[in-house]
């Protein structure tokens, strides 16, 4: 037994060393930092955008003469709000080359020198994306950023379990509809779960006035009690299958579950809703900011593109997708109305969300812990009536334990 | 006799040294950002603040040390139930019971997750028998099936183990000295097997108060307990020394209720069943 | 009664082992879904070993557990070593109640505490810690050793105290005494330390949650990823095959301690029928 372990953890350490001989010195790596589900990855079949860049990079001069000709490696990785991607920046005890911050957070990150400037006359493909997408509010002078993708929020909801009138009114109305108590989603993160309130309410959603983020945070709370639970991608898994009945989401996702559950149905609140763009960006602190700069030049690349285009159904600010034939059938398979729900809104009604100034942003922020960390009346009543049980039996164990011990002490 | 215990103290080097750097260390920054702000000056007002959090406090506790009780109510019998079997059964039981926690207690919350889901199996499951769907994610109730669930072995096995050692002579001479069952068990089995129940609600409280990822997964989110709000304060909320003050409340309320606990266990405490 | 307490534990194993089996049967599923069974095939097997990121993770988990429970060993051991001999009382009980808070304390405030270590070191511009696999294994070591100093101590304390004094009376220098005399009656201890430590790291998920990056991912990390979208089948399938490897493992264990016995049984009655 003991020579089975023995040679068991020489093994182990062998392929310890051999494994960190094969990776170190004669490559590269490229860190992406991405939103999670949010590139082509090769999964049923489609194309890996990854791996097709580095297989890109062995056959580029340009490229090889930057690595000196080393062989590339992309370290992919996500995250799951762009809260968490400011944390992990700010922090500084990690390092990226490339990350998608949404719009307002590219502002930010641009403001704190966070991240660093980029030549956009370097990257050749720049020129396919769509004038519209050039000089928006949070980069308006294209240094910092190029646009991935852009979409748009909507309201997902199952077909089956939602009547035909509630979802007629086409109102953010359905996400506090008492009938749909414990079916219902909300966002996993202030900024959006404040927007869905405050377009709700008609207040703007880029308010600095203390008041207004008051109002929506009472409503957030009446909503707690209907709400099923707080979540950002495990959205689909509820949705896709058939465990929650409303859900805001992008409509690019809706796309995406709609694949797999065709009972799903999308409208945009009359109300009004969200619109952003997610753009790429390189870090300050980038280890590789040429390569990073390539590998951005690439995901404009038409092929890549496209295939990111119809992995992940989210709208393209490229040229190349939005024109293309194959790309528009595609997505008219996926769903009729696809083409019309991704690139047919009407502008009038979207609103973009700003970098809030730091007061504001405190302000949403503490109210959104405050409610997070709220509990319901209904659930404590419960509790204590579950604790009172717990109570006595604890108290019982432990005086009977005390008294043997008295006992024993005799 | 010199130079022996000179080698005595060279063994205990790199362990001074590695306790100093990782484990105090650590701590000492943990108490210093829980009594600073974010410029570093010296403030009382992150754990004056965690009056905010009492709720939360409260919450995390009642929720752990319910699925504590149930953990123990479940368990005990299980575990006397087993110590009573043939050795050759005994052994496979055990096994049995260590498998689940061998699996990633992340997979395990998750396929419970999956089974008690709205569309989940066990509502598909009713629906055929005609049954309504039941909403069980999103309710305390989950969350603490939850705590039971993946932490039910961590109870039962070192109840087991103080049990087993027990001779079965002396639950005979109690049945022969006019003992009823429960009594048996009362005066019996409990006490013998004390340092397992204890070493048992140990083991469970402790993750169980301070999970987040059941909360996460079973709660929907909505009920944070104290593990969720502290993470939320480090990897999102960027306030690290308020997460810092919440962090150093609760390893203090738990290092004190350990310790009270392990008074109980009389002294034959420091037994590791794992 | 009997017939009871066997329904009982049936219940209770079954309810334990329920989600286990139904993600066993699932991970045959074609459809990667839970909402339809379509049809029984090893596809998701398949993806499993064509994900190299998985695989990768899980290459990552092994070499992580292995070197910190190494480390952990080699410095637990040493440190029961001399913990045993020291003398005073007061020393002996600060030294094992510091060592014991990483498995005192909830995983959370261990995995917080390090994390603010390691960011307060990347601020010293010299050092340049950035989280990764330093960091991982460091924190890793950290919670193991507690555990293999728990379990080497006790054997320390069971040894025959006269035997080191005779290796010593004998000419052997202290060094030579702990590795003849002292280590292999200490072993058992030390194999258990190093298995519990491998299993714990390995497990580890809290922990590494804090003190991790992309650049190094163990398996509970990238499984964290995957429950926060969609969980792959393939993580399914991964578990299944750890459940059917620990099974196997249990079966050859139970048959090897069987046969032991029966072989030590026929001994027995070997050497006995030649006495007679």
């Amino acid at each position: 037994m003991k020579k089975i372990i023995a040679l068991f953890l020489a093994l182990v350490c062998v392929a310890c060393v051999l494994a960190s001989c094969g990776t170190s010195a004669d490559t590269v790596t490229l860190y992406v930092y991405n939103w999670g589900e949010y590139i082509s990855d090769g999964s049923e079949g489609s194309l890996d955008v990854n791996a097709e860049f580095e297989k890109y990079c062995a056959e580029n001069e340009r490229i090889k003469q930057l690595t000196g000709g080393k062989k590339v490696k992309v370290n992919y990785s996500t995250y799951a709000s762009n809260e968490d991607l400011y944390a992990k920046l700010e922090s500084n005890t990690v390092s990226y080359d490339v990350v998608v911050p949404s719009d307002y957070m590219v502002a930010r990150l641009a403001k704190e020198g966070l991240i660093q400037k980029i030549d956009v006359s370097k990257i050749e493909n720049y020129q396919y994306i769509r004038n519209e997408f050039k000089g928006l509010y949070y980069d308006e002078n294209n240094e910092y950023s190029v646009p991935y993708t852009y979409g748009t929020v909507g309201i997902i909801y199952d077909t089956n379990k939602v009547s035909v009138k509630d979802a007629e009114e086409q109102s953010w109305a359905l996400m506090w509809n008492e009938n749909y108590k414990g079916d219902i989603l909300q966002f996993n993160n202030p900024r959006d779960a404040f927007g869905t309130a405050m377009f709700y309410l008609g207040i703007d959603v880029n308010s600095e006035n203390e008041q207004d983020w008051i109002n929506a945070q009472r409503i957030l709370k009446s909503q707690k009690e209907v709400v099923q639970g707080y979540v950002m991608d495990e959205v689909f898994n509820k949705m896709e299958s058939g465990s929650a009945a409303v859900a805001p989401y992008y409509a690019g996702d809706f796309l995406s579950m709609y694949e797999d559950n065709n009972d799903l149905a999308f409208y945009y609140p009359k109300e009004g809703t969200n619109v952003f763009v997610d753009a790429m960006c390189v870090p300050a602190s980038a280890k590789s900011p040429e390569l990073a700069v390539e590998y951005i030049n690439f995901m404009l690349s038409e092929q890549i593109a496209i295939a990111n285009a119809e992995a992940i159904c989210y709208a393209s600010p490229n040229k190349l997708v939005y024109e293309n034939t194959d790309y528009i059938a595609e997505m008219s398979e996926i769903h009729e109305n696809a083409m019309e729900i991704l690139y047919g809104y009407d502008d009038s009604k979207m609103a973009y969300f700003y970098d809030l100034p730091d007061a504001a942003r405190k302000t949403m922020n503490d109210l959104w812990e405050e409610l997070k960390i709220e509990n319901d009346k209904g659930v404590a009543i419960y509790i204590i009536g579950g604790v009172i049980i717990a109570a006595v039996a604890v108290i019982a164990i432990i005086v009977f334990i005390s008294k043997k011990k008295k006992a024993k002490a005799y | 006799m010199k130079k022996r215990s000179f080698l005595e103290r060279a063994a205990l080097v790199p362990h001074l040294v590695w306790m100093i750097l990782f484990i105090v260390a650590p701590l000492l920054f943990v108490i210093y950002f829980a009594f600073t702000d974010s410029g570093g000056s010296f403030t009382f007002s992150n754990i004056t603040g965690l009056s905010n959090y009492a709720d939360i406090f409260l919450i995390s506790v009642l929720f752990a040390l319910i699925a504590t009780v149930v953990c123990l109510l479940i368990g005990y019998p299980l575990a006397f139930v087993m110590s009573r079997l043939k050795p050759s059964a005994q052994r496979v039981f055990v096994l049995l019971l260590m498998l689940p926690m061998w699996i990633s207690l992340l997979i395990r919350t998750y396929s419970l997750l999956a089974m008690l889901d709205n569309g989940g199996l066990l509502n598909a499951l009713l629906e055929k028998l005609g049954a309504g769907p039941v909403k069980i994610v999103g309710t305390p109730g989950a969350v603490i099936l939850g705590m039971v669930y993946d932490f039910l072995p961590y109870m039962v096995l070192p109840i087991y183990t103080s049990l087993s050692k027990l001779d079965n002579k002396y639950f005979e001479a109690a049945e022969d000295l006019g003992c009823n069952g429960p009594k048996t068990l009362f005066k019996v089995a409990l006490p013998l097997s004390k340092s397992g129940i204890i070493s048992g609600i140990t083991m469970v409280f402790v993750p169980s108060i301070s999970t987040f990822y059941i909360s996460q997964k079973l709660g929907g989110g909505r009920f944070d307990l104290i593990g969720d709000t502290i993470e939320r304060q480090f990897l999102y909320n960027n306030a690290r020394n308020i997460g810092a003050a919440i962090s150093l409340v609760m390893m203090i309320l738990i290092l004190i209720s350990v310790a009270v606990m392990n008074r109980f266990g009389d002294d034959d405490g420091g037994e590791l069943i794992v | 009664m009997k017939v009871l307490s066997r329904i009982y534990m049936f219940l209770v194993f079954g309810l334990l082992y329920a989600p286990i089996i139904v993600l066993v049967l699932y991970s045959f599923n074609k459809a990667g879904t839970f909402n339809t069974y379509s049809e029984f095939s090893l596809y998701w097997y398949a993806e499993l070993f064509r994900d190299s990121v998985a695989i990768d993770a899980l290459k990552n988990s092994l070499i992580l557990a292995a070197l910190s429970s190494v480390i952990a060993t080699l410095i637990g051991t040493l440190a029961a070593y001399g913990i045993h001999r020291i003398r005073s009382k007061t020393v002996k009980t600060v030294i094992n109640s510091v060592t014991n808070i990483p498995m005192m304390n909830p995983d959370i405030v261990t995995g917080v505490s390090m994390m603010l270590l390691f960011a307060a070191a990347s601020a010293i511009p010299f050092l340049k810690v950035e989280m990764g696999f330093g960091t991982m294994l460091i924190a890793h070591v950290t919670f193991n050793l507690p555990y293999v100093i728990l379990s080497v101590l006790p054997k320390f304390k069971q040894m025959d105290k006269h035997l080191t004094e005779a290796a010593l009376d004998l000419g052997c220098t202290p060094a030579r005494t702990f590795l003849k005399v002292e280590l292999p009656s200490i072993m058992p201890g030390v194999i258990s330390g190093l298995m519990l430590g491998f299993t714990l790291s390995l497990d580890d998920f809290v922990i590494s949650h804090f003190v991790s990056s992309s650049d190094f991912k163990t398996l509970p990390l990238y499984v964290y990823n995957q429950t926060a979208h969609e969980v792959k089948f393939s993580m399914y399938a991964l578990c299944a095959l750890m459940v059917f490897a620990i099974l196997l493992l249990m079966i050859l264990v139970n048959f090897a301690g069987s046969d032991g016995k029966k072989a030590n049984v026929k001994k027995h009655k070997k050497t006995a029928a030649a006495e007679k």
